[in-house]
């Protein structure tokens, strides 16, 4: 018998990792990366919860299919912004898109 | 310590060490395929929570797909791949500590919420509902709760709008993704 609060402090550290990630890493990519794992982690809540609370309504399921598709067209667009950016200034590195600062 | 237990914790440290070298790794590519170790972690969870569509649908559009996409960013910008540039920003240890003091706070409120010492919401400290032992009388429920979601995403009472809104969503991230990445007149004669 796996308790609930397992799944939640597997997801809470896997957000924490992502959210790290987001805030230290330089690379575009890696930033995109890194939001990856924190949808994971919501999904995983999301999951979590259906299975342990509203076992018999499917709308924490629903939910969890709604993230996915939202972060595949997340996933999509970024990609497509970051190869753009680096077609035109030739670095993905994101403290050098400093265009909009000042 | 029961086998589901032990299941838990093998999925759980694939996924927390993989997810950890994601965000440590400084050759990307290395990260690309920690990354798809990662979201593998994550699909076994989503078995072990009876979410048997949702693990297979993790499987086809995120390591099939997402990752496909990231490594293939990772190889049009060549930058990426040199392995003597720094990984992370100035600002690493301020990183560093916001994310432990948020986990710190969400574990805070995890084990205020299961009221630890009370009885209050010991929801989270019981068996699912309807547990069902591993076995492959597990495997109608499973079809059944996939059945529902069918139903419930085409249901007019249920998911119709958020669903069709989902498809115009990627459709406008498809056409989006294009135009933004299409390669602008001057960069074609160069």
């Amino acid at each position: 018998m796996i308790p609930l609060s397992w799944y939640l402090i597997v997801a809470a550290l896997l957000f924490s990792i992502g959210l790290f990630g987001v805030m230290s890493r330089r690379n575009a990519v890696a930033i995109l990366m890194s939001v990856e794992l924190m949808l994971n982690a919501v999904n995983i809540n999301l999951v979590a919860f259906w299975r342990y609370v509203w076992y018999d309504n499917v709308d924490g399921l629903v939910w969890a299919v709604f993230v996915l598709t939202v972060a595949a067209a997340e996933a999509a667009v970024g990609l497509a912004l970051i190869i753009s950016v680096y077609r035109s200034r030739d670095s993905v590195v994101a403290d050098e898109l400093d265009t909009l600062k000042n | 310590m029961t086998t589901d237990q032990v299941i838990f914790i093998i999925l759980s440290v694939i996924t927390l060490g993989t997810a950890l070298l994601v965000v440590t790794l400084r050759n990307l590519f290395h990260a690309a395929l920690a990354l798809m170790a990662t979201f593998l972690g994550v699909a076994g969870l989503y078995v072990m929570l009876d979410a048997g569509f949702l693990a297979a649908a993790q499987l086809l559009v995120y390591i099939g797909a997402i990752s496909i996409l990231l490594i293939f960013a990772i190889m049009m910008t060549r930058r990426l791949m040199s392995a003597d540039e720094p990984a992370f920003n100035s600002q690493v240890w301020a990183a560093l500590v916001t994310a432990v003091v948020g986990f710190l706070v969400v574990l805070w409120a995890i084990l205020r919420l299961t009221g630890l010492g009370t009885e209050d919401l010991s929801i989270l400290w019981r068996a699912p509902v309807d547990s069902k032992p591993i076995g492959l009388d597990v495997l109608p429920y499973i079809q059944n709760s996939v059945a529902a979601m069918g139903q419930a995403f085409v249901d007019p009472n249920g998911f119709v709008l958020p669903f069709e809104i989902a498809s115009v969503l990627l459709l406008a991230g498809l056409v989006g993704a294009i135009i933004v990445a299409w390669p602008k007149a001057e960069d074609e004669e160069s």
